[in-house]
């Protein structure tokens, strides 16, 4: 299935800010992330366990356990910082 | 009621925000606002991104959170996006409600809860360069004081 990922702040500076990914059904954002992270390079770097990121399912606030439905909107981000 | 979030480029004014909450209610007898500015000193510009669309459900549901919690009767939030210098005004959070009391904890309550759940970040230019700025951990112990867990720094 395709899904559309988005990126903020300093993780769209290094990846820009939308990209279109082919994930298996049923995976989960912590899945997601995996197969970002094994791509190596750049996305590897940002999206690294060891950094704070964070990330919303169709524009709500997420954690890594949901599942990714087909034609998800996904975001990945640092930690927010308004106000 | 009109629209309760605003996320624009533009300036606000206080008054006229302030106005607004009360129009047409004279049930309302307590307003309280909270605004942020962009601090000096070290600080020559600041950029705030945003998630559009998030960023306006997200604080929607906060103010329907603070409805709910509170009963105040109106609340308003304008949060500035792109770029500011200092003394600029960043974030107007107004609260009207029948007593004073619950119209000082709700904007509060409004203020903590987006500053660690509203899709926003912010970018400091000083004379070192631009940088993005971190979360503080500060933020969350703020918001876990109403009993919300949250893990965003």
């Amino acid at each position: 299935m395709k899904i559309q990922v988005r990126y903020f702040a300093s993780l769209r500076e290094a990846l820009g800010a939308t990209e279109t990914v082919e994930l298996a059904p049923g995976s989960t954002l912590g899945a997601l992330r995996e197969q970002l992270l094994a791509r190596g390079g750049r996305h590897a770097e940002v999206l690294a366990r060891a950094r704070p990121v964070r990330c919303a399912l169709n524009q709500v606030m997420s954690d890594e356990t949901a599942a990714v439905p087909d034609g998800a909107e996904v975001a990945f981000f640092p930690p927010v910082t308004g106000g | 009621m009109a629209r309760r979030v605003r996320i624009q480029t533009e300036d606000f004014d206080l008054a006229h925000e302030v106005a607004a909450l009360q129009a047409g209610d004279h049930g309302v007898g307590a307003i309280t606002t909270f605004t942020g500015t962009v601090r000096g000193g070290a600080v020559s510009e600041m950029e705030i991104e945003h998630y559009p669309g998030m960023t306006e459900a997200a604080i929607d549901a906060m103010i329907d959170a603070a409805m709910q919690r509170f009963g105040i009767r109106a609340a308003q939030v304008v949060h500035r996006i792109g770029r500011l210098r200092p003394g600029e005004q960043i974030v107007f959070v107004g609260v009207a409600a029948t007593h004073r009391g619950v119209a000082f904890q709700a904007c509060e309550f409004l203020i903590d809860y987006l500053k660690t759940q509203a899709p926003f970040w912010k970018k400091e230019t000083t004379a070192e360069g631009a940088r993005w700025v971190d979360a503080r951990e500060a933020d969350d112990a703020a918001l876990q004081r109403w009993g919300i867990p949250s893990v965003n720094g």
